[in-house]
């Protein structure tokens, strides 16, 4: 199947956002966190195209730089879950059993936490940062990636080719880099698509109750929280940042729906 | 199915397994624990209670004894702002939590077994399509942006329902103020379950006892409803316990935009006010929840399905 008109669409949406995130500083009209407190909450207009919130800030500037933080946040996670996740499960399905039943056990009971409960028990030790924010939505994403891993590493590790590595007498080390790890490459890779639209709902849920990105970073989260206080005054701030950040998932879930199909036609 | 003594045995491991993953992110905290969980404002004295009470001035070892013998016992420490018990302040914020988590379960499968259904039964159509866009939608969305619509639209612009908190605590009163969050919870596992009832409907629709029932004549209606919706509700069902772990995770966001009471408001607070043992208390009852969800579908399962019993 090829990539439809829905993946399309998800692609056109995922290119637009990662655009505003790289060049939001060259696209906004305005610096976002500067005030104009004579033009608070301003309606959609040709001097600022969104409107402004509560202290007079431009909308349209502060979405760019809301996209910012989502790409940098959730793509920094998802490739740390990556990381960590594929290296846990191919130490598990390679490693002896009892290393194995240690690491699948350890991934199952992360996995009872449902993810932002994990993230708020987290947040709540270390309090909140940015650093802790990437490292606890990687830790809530880890045990998909290490399942993935650990299922697709196993059902090599039987194979032909790599038995026939080991009796020439090839490293572990060679046997992973070399043959395990470009094998399982492909579902990882569509499953870390999958995932960075669940590293934006964490993220912007976390920063929705204040416990998200730490000012003056402001995420599209951030943007409803400032927004719900003020709603009796304005809905324009919550509807933006909502539209906003409700078309992002929606573009990422379509592309990373469409890539899945494309690597697995079967499906 | 497995053996009773297995499924217990699953429960208290993984709970176990919770309770020391908590333990071992209190022990990486930097600094004094008790100052950094309590917050610099807490009295020396609540600071003091807190460092007996958790073992922190006990050696590392007698500490995971300490911690796993009071939870063991129902002890979850004190609350330390109201010094009541942990155990008593949690239980009170389960109910409506619960409730919100039902209605949505119960309202998904509502909606959703329909639309499968629908789906499956023209695959290819326009319909076909137009649910499958507006199933991934109502996945993508993060739930609290569902939330922020229906509080605005219903409750703001429309002004039918009333906005915020538990209400008065009259039957009818509840039931009310129950509609639109559990609408909010609810939509992304419709969009989910109407997926995956159409697969899998899809799927048992071409098996060929569906055939043969189609071959002696049975009416459409008896085909498809009797003989093969009731296999096609096994995967969904297979799904529903997993689902409950998820809609709890999205209760906590959903009862703070609607200010409602309930285990997500306990723990916002607990964080905000540095409540350490009420947050930690929370925590453990969710994930005791979740635990207890995922035994009671797969029993469920294996009551209905006699294929999956091991």
């Amino acid at each position: 199947m090829r990539f439809g008109a829905a993946g399309g669409l998800g692609a056109a949406i995922v290119l637009t956002v990662i655009v505003a995130a790289a060049f939001a500083p060259w696209l906004s009209p305005y610096d976002p966190d500067a005030l104009d407190v004579m033009a608070r909450f301003a309606p959609p207009g040709t001097a600022h195209w969104l409107g402004t919130d509560q202290l007079g800030r431009d909308l349209l500037s502060r979405l760019l730089h809301g996209a910012t933080v989502a790409v940098t946040v959730s793509g920094s996670a998802v490739l740390l879950a990556l990381a960590a996740g594929t290296a846990l499960g191919v130490l598990a399905a390679i490693a002896p059993s009892g290393v194995e039943v240690t690491v699948v056990a350890g991934l199952n009971v992360v996995s009872a936490f449902p993810s932002l409960v994990l993230a708020l028990a987290v947040v709540a030790v270390f309090g909140p940062s940015d650093t802790v924010l990437v490292a606890m939505i990687a830790l809530t994403l880890v045990p998909q990636f290490g399942k993935v891993a650990w299922a697709q590493t196993r059902a090599l590790r039987q194979s032909p080719f790599l038995e026939a590595e080991r009796v020439l007498g090839a490293s572990p080390a060679r046997i992973v880099l070399r043959h395990v790890l470009p094998n399982i490459a492909g579902p990882l890779i569509v499953l870390a698509s999958m995932e960075i639209p669940a590293a934006i709902t964490i993220e912007a849920g976390l920063s929705f109750i204040g416990l998200g990105v730490r000012p003056p970073l402001s995420s599209w989260g951030t943007l409803i929280y400032d927004g719900y206080a003020y709603l009796s005054d304005s809905a324009g701030p919550v509807v933006v940042a909502s539209l906003a950040l409700a078309v992002a998932t929606l573009g990422f879930t379509l592309f990373g729906e469409a890539l899945q199909r494309w690597a697995d036609p079967r499906r | 199915m497995q053996a009773p003594l297995v499924r217990v045995a699953t429960i208290v491991l993984t709970i176990l397994s919770a309770m020391a993953l908590l333990f071992l992110l209190t022990t990486l905290v930097p600094g004094d624990p008790a100052t950094a969980l309590l917050g610099p404002e807490a009295s020396p004295a609540a600071a003091q209670q807190f460092r007996v009470e958790m073992g922190l001035d006990k050696p590392f070892l007698s500490r995971i004894g300490i911690f796993f013998g009071r939870l063991l016992m129902g002890n979850l420490g004190t609350d330390v702002l109201s010094g009541r018990p942990v155990l008593g302040v949690v239980l009170a914020a389960v109910p409506p939590t619960l409730a919100l988590t039902a209605a949505a379960i119960g309202l998904s499968v509502l909606v959703s077994v329909p639309l499968g259904v629908v789906a499956a039964l023209r695959p290819g159509s326009l319909l076909d399509h137009g649910l499958a866009g507006l199933s991934v939608t109502l996945i993508a969305i993060p739930g609290f942006v569902v939330a922020i619509g229906l509080l605005l639209v219903f409750s703001v612009w429309l002004d039918w329902l009333p906005v915020l908190g538990a209400g008065d605590g009259s039957f009818g009163d509840t039931a009310r103020r129950l509609i639109l969050p559990a609408v909010a919870l609810a939509v992304g596992w419709i969009g989910f379950l109407a997926r995956l009832v159409r697969t899998s409907m899809l799927e048992v629709l071409g098996q060929p006892y569906i055939r043969t029932a189609r071959a002696y004549g049975l009416p459409a209606r008896q085909v498809v409803y009797k003989y093969a919706l009731k296999n096609a509700l096994v995967p969904a069902l297979a799904v529903l316990g997993l689902g409950v772990g998820r809609l709890l995770g999205g209760a906590v966001l959903i009862e703070i935009v609607f200010a409602r009471p309930g285990l997500g408001r306990l723990m916002l607070d607990a964080i905000n006010a540095r409540n350490f043992p009420v947050l930690q208390g929370a925590v453990l009852m969710v994930v005791t929840l979740f635990v207890l969800a995922n035994q009671v579908a797969d029993m469920a399962l294996g009551a209905i399905d006699p294929r999956t019993r091991k």
